[in-house]
């Protein structure tokens, strides 16, 4: 008998440890993502974090940007080569002669992935309920151009007529600005600005209602060519064509599986083993590699941001701008870019990325070490004698760390000033700069929409992202009154050359440089466009099966 | 026995107060708070997320309705996933977390547990240096050398295995768990090989031998029993400890548990995935301690004696 028990005890966990082993090893070989991917039609998308939500008044977030935009529509949409603004539930349009009212013709053969047709009240209802407060929306301001609509989302008015959104008929939107704003139709692609649908929201809860279930798989009705299927949290977000866009004989791709990668190296791996097609972004270190092995692969384009350094004004040794274009003119970028960032970033020499829609500023400073020693000896500090002891504060990371130790550097062999290096966990360093409580601070900044006023709008006085204390009357004059009353791009553009030139001779900030978008792209992925904004029309999007079997090793 | 279950855990509840209390706070006085952004938040916008979550009432009012929602089992909405909430989250990464916890316990008792009795067997000899050596290896080697190193053997050159995911392709769970068990694993060697090397010189060892029995049965009957004892003690904080140390290999190989919510909330000054999270390791830990108690009381006639003593 006790032989028995044994017996079975033994075959028990003989059993138990074939289950583990099966489980562990699984029972079939794998063909990779790509295979399978280029096979079926479906893409493998690299999407950074995870995605917070997928209501589009919510987020705030590039991943979820990028899943947004392939289940919603705008009004517009952008070409990906130029960025200019091309037909998508709006077929046409016609702007007033002063530039202030806007009026969309709606194709009729737009619909909600449910059948309902997409009409203006659509639009008219989602921008109100955008505006709504109690939704926490940090992208109202997208919408502020419309006539008393930042008055309505402050609740100052609550008489939602008074906004200049006016449904002429079903597929007919009339939209009233505040000033001509040239850059609008650029707004309408911008999550903040897609519609909702209506029915949908209003039966999971109260339209202003922050994460009711509206946006979960089997509820979500949207218009964009893909339709959401599958939303598992940290593992994937999967999107499948929609048989009833209006424009579904253009989308190539049957479905997309956007994969949540936080970690930039996982992600390098999973492209290399024939994971992804694409990947969000690529580790800093391994950009020489592929620029040397495989360049193919490696597809780098400048992008709408700025990494630059803030300065504290309101200093006593900072407020004199000598001072502040003497640490301007000492640090060499060029050098900074090529031996330190190493990722093919542009060196910065104006906060505004060159070219940002036909946009380019002029270069008001240059690396001059002898000259920003002029210059800090002319604001009594010759040679740096008496320069107090300055911090610069970046939030905790090793690749502004090591820029940080470069320019600490520069400035000392330069200008034989001595800096020392803090840094501070994400939201602690942000508590600071936000407070003030810093001399010098990193910072970054992307656009909200490729136009100059996302780079300009932030620096006038009391801004809340100026956060530099500094101020001067002609740049809030060109920008908040002169500009805006300006509806002739060549125009406006040299009134906001005239504000950055300011800006740049004034030097609050220090550009350092102009970010650029870096990623792995499999060869069989065709129709990416690279634009400044990493901007991607997912309709234009294909795959090649020839090219499954390129070696990536 | 029951009385000594009972009264642990009765202690256990001012423990836990303890430590709801003092994260509650700690949180709240860490600088940054969970809906500080880069581009400048509207104030307006902000008072909306403050009110709903409940951030606009004075702290102590938020702390007893805490408390309050915590004794129904609520945790509270997470501020970062807007419409999830921190049960949610914490139910849907707790089977992966567990799963590969498990895995991974298995891979350190498996390797860990017959290195030190091998090594054991022949103190002082290549048999006990090379297994020991490399112990001290697997000690020392953190996860986030050693996944990454698998997967670019295992995974890269020579394409076995996948490089990430969770229950997605074949054999994925392999590395994690061996990334994950070799730390303990090591461990586990040394804590075997000081058990073993204890009772082998024991009186009965040598009873044992004496009536003729093969030397296998010595040990795997006679031997392991004893020097198991310090094992069978570590294995529950061990498990524990498994389960919240996860972070680095779920991050490494994008494995959709719990470990990483646990250090992302952090950073996120996600507060009430901040506190579920703590709270909820913290009774884990609990747990597992008075298990592997429960578990010595029952393989040791001293202590279980004891015990019945004092009941």
């Amino acid at each position: 008998m006790p032989m028995q028990k044994n017996n079975n005890l033994r075959t028990t966990a003989l059993l138990f440890t074939w289950l583990v082993f099966i489980s562990l090893v699984g029972c079939s070989g794998g063909e990779n993502n790509v295979t399978t991917g280029n096979r079926d039609g479906i893409l493998h998308w690299g999407n950074g974090t995870d995605p917070q939500e997928l209501d589009p008044h919510i987020i705030t977030g590039i991943p979820e940007h990028h899943i947004l935009t392939a289940l919603l529509e705008g009004l517009v949409a952008k070409d990906p080569a130029t960025l200019e603004p091309i037909p998508a539930v709006a077929k046409s349009w016609n702007i007033s002669s002063d530039g202030k009212t806007y009026t969309f013709q709606l194709r009729h053969n737009a619909v909600w992935s449910n059948g309902d047709p997409v009409t203006s009240h659509d639009f008219a209802w989602s921008w109100w309920r955008a505006l709504q407060p109690a939704l926490g929306n940090q992208y109202a301001y997208m919408l502020f151009p419309i006539k008393n609509s930042e008055a309505y989302a402050k609740g100052e008015i609550d008489d939602f007529s008074k906004v200049g959104v006016k449904v002429i008929d079903d597929y007919t939107l009339e939209v009233e600005l505040n000033n001509a704003t040239p850059y609008f139709l650029q707004l309408l692609d911008h999550y903040s600005m897609f519609p909702v649908h209506r029915p949908t929201i209003e039966k999971f809860g109260k339209p202003d209602e922050r994460g009711s279930l509206w946006t979960r798989p089997g509820n979500f009705v949207g218009n964009g060519p893909f339709t959401l299927k599958e939303w598992k949290l940290f593992k994937r977000v999967d999107v499948v064509k929609n048989p009833q866009y209006w424009d579904a004989n253009k989308v190539k791709l049957n479905g997309i599986r956007f994969h949540p990668i936080e970690n930039v190296a996982t992600e390098e791996r999973m492209f290399r083993s024939g994971q992804l097609h694409h990947t969000a972004s690529i580790p800093i270190d391994k950009v020489a590699t592929y620029k040397k092995d495989k360049p193919h692969l490696l597809h780098t384009y400048p992008y709408l941001g700025n990494y630059f350094y803030r300065i504290n004004t309101t200093l006593p040794h900072l407020k004199d701008k000598r001072v502040r274009q003497a640490l301007a003119m000492s640090i060499n970028s060029k050098q900074l870019t090529e031996q330190v960032t190493k990722g093919g970033e542009v060196p910065a020499y104006t906060f505004t990325p060159p070219d940002t829609l036909g946009y380019t500023a002029k270069s008001a400073f240059e690396f001059n070490p002898e000259k920003a020693k002029q210059l800090l000896a002319d604001a009594g500090f010759p040679n740096g004698e008496g320069f107090p002891v300055t911090e610069l504060l970046y939030n905790t990371s090793e690749g502004h760390r090591k820029i940080a130790v470069a320019i600490q550097q520069m400035w000392n062999q330069y200008l034989g000033v001595n800096i020392i290096l803090n840094n501070q966990d994400w939201k602690v360093y942000l508590d600071s700069v936000n407070n003030g409580d810093y001399t010098i601070a990193r910072a970054g900044w992307i656009g909200d929409y490729v136009d100059p006023n996302t780079f300009l709008d932030m620096w006038v006085k009391d801004g809340g992202n100026n956060r530099t204390g500094w101020s001067n009357p002609r740049y809030d004059e060109l920008i908040l009154k002169l500009a805006p009353k300006t509806a002739d791009r060549n125009l406006r553009y040299q009134l906001m050359a005239e504000a950055e030139a300011i800006l740049l001779e004034d030097m609050p900030i220090i550009p350092i440089y102009i970010y650029n978008s870096k990623s792995l792209v499999h060869p069989s992925l065709k129709g990416l466009q690279p634009n400044i904004l990493n901007y991607v029309l997912y309709k234009n999007l294909s795959l090649d099966t020839n090219l499954s079997g390129v070696k990536l090793n | 026995m029951f009385r000594f279950i009972l009264s642990r855990l009765l202690q256990a509840i001012p423990v836990l107060l303890v430590v709801i209390t003092a994260t509650f706070f700690l949180v709240r006085a860490a600088p940054g708070g969970p809906f500080s952004a880069e581009k400048a938040v509207p104030p307006e916008v902000i008072k909306a997320l403050e009110a709903q979550y409940k951030l606009d009432q004075p702290v102590w009012q938020q702390y007893i309705s805490y408390l309050g929602d915590l004794a129904q089992g609520d945790f509270g909405p997470s501020f970062r996933y807007p419409g999830r909430t921190v049960d949610e989250l914490i139910y849907g990464g707790l089977p992966i977390t567990a799963e590969l916890a498990l895995y991974a316990m298995l891979v350190a008792i498996i390797i860990g547990v017959s290195a030190g009795v091998f090594a054991a067997l022949k103190p002082n000899t290549p048999q006990d240096y090379v297994p020991m050596s490399a112990a001290m290896v697997g000690i020392c080697m953190p996860s986030f050398l050693m996944g990454p190193l698998l997967v670019l053997i295992f995974g890269i050159w020579l394409e076995w295995l996948p490089v990430s995911g969770w229950g997605d392709l074949p054999g994925d769970k392999l590395l994690p768990a061996i990334t994950l068990g070799t730390g303990y694993a090591a461990f586990l060697a040394r804590l075997s090989r000081g058990g073993m090397l204890e009772v082998m010189s024991q009186d009965y060892i040598r009873t044992a031998r004496a009536k003729g029995l093969p030397e296998w049965v010595v040990v795997l009957k006679h031997g392991l029993r004893g020097g198991l004892i310090p094992v069978v003690a570590f294995l529950g904080p061990a498990f524990a400890g498994l389960l919240s140390g996860s972070f680095v290999v779920e991050t490494i190989f994008q494995i959709p548990g719990l470990g990483r919510f646990y250090v992302q909330a952090a950073f996120n000054r996600d507060y009430t995935m901040i506190l579920g999270t703590t709270v909820f390791f913290a009774t884990l830990i609990i747990l597992f301690n008075l298990l592997s108690d429960i578990i010595a009381v029952w393989i040791n006639p001293k202590l279980r004696h004891q015990v019945q003593g004092g009941s």
